[in-house]
């Protein structure tokens, strides 16, 4: 193997040899190559957020419906078509692939201070995958084939006998599509932050936003089997005529429920954790000192992923289960305010006893700060069995969880997106837009959903649609529907905002905000390579406690894309690794999994007939290749070298 | 921060500013804290104390975030980092206080909880009256039972109570998840197919209350509606024994023919007035129809012109219903609303 001497190169020289590596493919089939986790990652935010806007226009031809008795907007099979795939498409197309995956992808790598994300073409299949199912869902909606069962399609509702046709066939294999690629994402976002992290960054040094992936990913493998499980039960009970779900042949319909809840209320974590990570992250940058409590922090997300999975049957309060089950799970949920409120107290300390810079994305935190506590304090009512059951499946509960999850979701996202621009792209938002945008929609905000919880209180129930004058709730949901305006308006100037300032931002240097994170130590936006030179850490923000002259690894060969892996724990370097490089082939292979996937909506031979081209596409795509038979395994450290 | 003022007063307004919008709005009226029995009254109750805690609550963390935000918007362009030891000590206490007043609460919540929802969700063995609800898409089927078969009172859409008495519900379902929700009454119970349930309430206001299925259920999930009547014990065994007469033979020849088109109709197929031939249970029972207020789930008053237009076409009144319209002639319908009036 031959010794290179990179510290002998010239930075300029260096780049020219890595850009030739690593760079991105060109050209329309090099698009679809492509598996360099900024490509992959950016996509999936620009594709995630599509689906937000998609969502919202459902949700804004919902309100419109909705603002007067007897309206005649939407019919009820349209309606009823609206409301299902708008929770579907902003639970499994936005919110997680947003948060998790879109923001994962992109910064987990960078934080790490690794060239690429670990398995970057399961990392590219998954995002393929995605986009099938998201495909498979909207085109379903526009061949009037789309859910109608609502996001959850409770059985029987959604069974053969209440549901024929394709409808809830097109939503369970969605299902199926956007699991597989989050659980492939989080094997990619495990690995990366386990096994790819710089020399010196050792577990207790990681930043929050590595430890929330961490914790997400792990969350992420437990729960999504469980609703795979009951879209796969369903999909079988439609498709060849099991009986899992027919109480009339021993089938079980709450067991679709208890199945189904074990997954969606991890998942509410899995959409929240990656948003108070984003809180974290800002908070200590924009106050200009390290976070408070960094150790309860980190300990508060792990409490809350586990207890979130021990908290499920509160979404079935009203199903009558013995009062000692409801006990112990009323009791689970009012605990997992605790970590909650241990983050909350953390960041006001932080902000407490730090210099507060009221930026932009510091005016997003404070947007989520004042909507979350709204929605975590209606959640503790809701965890009350007896209040839950006046309230339980009425637009208060329709409130409470645009509370939480825009207010744990949407908030931090427009916050982290103000930050991380710059970055990403090379330039600024504009500021002054910046604000209009947040106070249109944080008002437009309040006023659509804090009113809905008057016509909860008021005995409205969710997903009907239309309601009788006489019922009193026409005043209330005009004004609902009066503050969607404002919310859409202020989505259309964050819109205008990014294209302006695509094209005429202010240019953005390495670190604008000075902040810790590595990826701050990056040109923005970052070159294909990441990082000339793999960095090393000597604290939690390693950019502030680097030393003037900071060492870095040198000796990574620069003919093929290798990266360094170190240990777990203390990420002492261990073995230099060839990753993959670009391919077409987790494109293809996602094509043949995606036509076997919603061939086996028609009929049960597309499971052996789609097998075939999917086998052909994973033979061609693992096909061993390249230099020497010995390039792919794990490599000695040996060139190795800390440089100054 | 400017939100504060205008949240606490909002929140602090909850109570009033709910009914304050609407000023049609009449007491009793269809609303969870608007308790018309002792179910209902316990969850207020419960309501209104965890609302006050999550008030306070929430007023003390805006208080602590709007200090926050107010100690440090000084220094905009520094890019210094601050190290404060001396301030974090402080915090840890600040936060280890927080935490243990939340815990506190949170406890206090789950004492109450658990302490209001026994009684709530209690069934007991007897009661003075048991009613067996079965939710079908979109209607509900109200049946009284008894011992002996010609005194069980079968009817929909609208149950009859005694006020002050204790009302036992049991609940199955014709096919889909529904959900039993009379929020003035008590909190809702789901109707699921392959289990039985039962809920256990009492209604001491007299009046008649609002309900409506809360668990989608497919088309018309929005017009599936009920009322409950609580009036007094000699109104409610008075309607009983009405109730409980087959249906009223008529004597008019216009109220003949009309059950002559009734019988010789689709009307048969799903229909049952007791007393005549027509018996089957696919839709609602007709025996005594027109001593309900409301027809269709709730969805249309029982008036004749309403009804004239449920026979003629359902469809376009509540698309997707499974009852198919019927096409009558203008004679044959006058006499078949007649008859149907007639059904006291």
């Amino acid at each position: 193997m031959p010794v290179q001497t990179t510290a002998r190169l010239t930075d300029s020289e260096l780049h020219e040899r890595l850009e030739r590596t690593w760079g991105h493919p060109k050209g329309v089939w090099g698009w679809f190559s492509n598996v360099h986790h900024t490509a992959i990652g950016i996509r999936f935010m620009v594709t995630a957020f599509i689906f937000f806007l998609l969502g919202g226009i459902l949700a804004a031809v919902m309100r419109t419906q909705l603002a007067f008795p007897e309206n005649n907007v939407l019919g009820p099979d349209r309606y009823n078509q609206f409301f299902s795939v708008h929770g579907s498409t902003m639970i499994f197309l936005f919110a997680v692939p947003m948060m998790f995956q879109g923001f994962g992808v992109y910064l987990v790598p960078l934080m790490c201070g690794a060239r690429n994300i670990a398995f970057p073409r399961l990392n590219a299949f998954s995002y393929y995958i995605y986009v099938g199912g998201g495909l498979l869902l909207w085109i379903g909606l526009l061949l009037n084939v789309g859910v109608d069962t609502g996001w959850f399609s409770y059985v029987p509702l959604s069974g053969p006998q209440f549901t024929p046709g394709k409808r809830a066939d097109f939503w369970a294999q969605m299902i199926t599509f956007t699991e597989v690629s989050a659980l492939g994402v989080a094997v990619c976002i495990a690995t990366t932050i386990l096994r790819y992290r710089a020399p010196g960054m050792t577990l207790n040094r990681m930043p929050i936003l590595l430890w929330e992936k961490l914790v997400v990913s792990i969350a992420v493998i437990f729960a999504m089997p469980a609703v795979m499980v009951a879209s796969s039960l369903l999909l079988l009970d439609r498709l060849v005529g099991t009986q899992f779900f027919n109480p009339a042949e021993g089938g079980d319909v709450l067991l679709y429920q208890h199945l189904f809840w074990f997954f969606a209320h991890p998942d509410v974590y899995i959409i929240f954790l990656p948003g108070t990570s984003i809180v974290s992250t800002l908070v200590a940058v924009y106050t200009r000192r390290h976070i408070f409590g960094y150790t309860p922090i980190v300990i508060s997300m792990i409490a809350t992923a586990f207890l979130g999975f021990s908290v499920w049957v509160h979404h079935m309060f009203a199903t009558g289960l013995p009062p000692l089950g409801e006990n112990f799970f009323t009791t689970a949920t009012l605990m997992i305010v605790i970590p909650t409120a241990a983050q909350f107290f953390c960041w006001l300390a932080t902000m407490w006893n730090g210099k507060l810079q009221f930026k932009l994305p510091m005016l997003w935190l404070f947007g989520f700060l004042f909507v979350f506590l709204i929605g975590g304090l209606s959640g503790v009512m809701l965890a009350s069995v007896p209040v839950d059951l006046q309230v339980h499946d009425t637009y208060f509960l329709i409130a409470h969880l645009h509370y939480v999850l825009i207010g744990g979701a949407v908030f931090p996202m427009f916050a982290g997106i103000y930050h991380w621009f710059p970055k990403i792209t090379g330039k600024f938002l504009n500021e002054a837009l910046g604000k209009i945008q947040f106070w249109l929609f944080f008002v437009g905000f309040n006023v659509t959903f804090f009113t809905m919880h008057f016509l909860g209180l008021r005995g409205m129930p969710r997903r009907i649609y239309t309601y009788a004058p006489e019922l009193h709730w026409s005043g209330l949901n005009l004004l609902a529907s009066s503050g969607a305006v404002f919310m859409a308006v202020g989505t259309l100037v964050f819109l205008w905002n990014v294209g302006s300032s695509l094209y005429g931002g202010a240019i953005a240097d390495i670190n604008p905000w000075a902040a810790g994170s590595l990826e701050w130590g990056v040109p923005s936006p970052p070159p294909s390579y990441n990082f000339l030179y793999i960095p090393t850490v000597n604290g939690r923000e390693a950019l502030w406690s680097a030393v003037a002259n900071q060492p870095v690894v040198t000796g990574l060969r620069t003919d093929i894309q290798e990266m360094l892996v170190t240990h777990s724990l203390d990420s002492e370097p261990q073995y230099r690794e060839e990753t993959a490089g670009a391919s077409i082939w987790p494109f293809l292979t996602a094509v043949a999994v995606s036509a076997a996937f919603v061939g086996s909506i028609f009929t049960a031979w597309a499971v052996p007939i789609g097998a075939v081209p999917v086998t052909i596409a994973l033979i061609a795509w693992l096909w061993p290749r390249g230099s020497s038979s010995t390039s792919k395994r794990a490599t000695a450290l040996e060139p190795l070298a800390y440089e100054r | 921060m400017n939100g504060l003022a205008s949240a606490a007063i909002k929140m602090a307004g909850l109570r009033g500013a709910a009914w304050a919008l609407d000023p049609r709005i009449e007491p009793g009226r269809h609303a969870a804290l608007r308790p018309a029995g002792p179910e209902s009254a316990r969850i207020e109750w419960l309501y209104w104390v965890i609302f006050w805690i999550c008030l306070v609550v929430f007023v003390l963390m805006m208080i602590g975030f709007a200090r926050a935000a107010r100690i440090s918007s000084t220094s905009v362009s520094d890019r210094a980092i601050l190290e404060d030891p001396q301030g974090d000590r402080r915090s840890a206490w600040g936060v280890g206080i927080g935490l243990g007043i939340t815990t506190l609460a949170l406890f206090v919540v789950l004492v109450f909880s658990i302490a209001e929802g026994r009684p709530i969700e209690g069934v007991a063995t007897q009661n003075d009256v048991t009613i067996e609800v079965t939710g079908h898409q979109w209607w509900w089927e109200v049946a009284y039972p008894n011992s002996e078969a010609d005194l069980r009172i079968t009817t929909a859409n609208e149950i009859h109570v005694p006020v002050g008495e204790r009302i036992a519900v049991v609940m199955k379902s014709g096919d889909v998840i529904h959900s039993f929700w009379a929020p003035n009454i008590t909190g809702k119970r789901d109707l699921i197919p392959g289990y039985a349930s039962a809920i256990s309430f009492q209604v001491d206001t007299p009046g008649t209350y609002h309900g409506q299925c809360a668990e989608f259920c497919g088309l018309q999930h929005a017009h599936m509606g009920f009322s409950v009547v609580a009036e007094s014990k000699r109104e409610f065994e008075a309607w009983q024994r009405q109730q409980l007469q087959s249906a009223i033979e008529p004597s008019e020849p216009e109220t003949k023919r009309g059950r002559q088109v009734f019988l010789t109709h689709a009307c048969v197929m799903c229909h049952t007035i007791r007393g005549t031939t027509a018996a089957s249970q696919m839709g609602p029972d007709l025996t005594h129809v027109a001593s309900r207020n409301r027809i269709a789930a709730e969805t249309l008053p029982n008036t004749p012109g309403a009804l004239a237009g449920w026979i003629l076409d359902p469809q376009s009144i509540k698309p997707g219903n499974h009852m198919a319209a019927n096409a009558l002639a203008g004679d044959e319908l006058e006499a078949l609303i007649t008859y149907l009036e007639s059904l006291k």
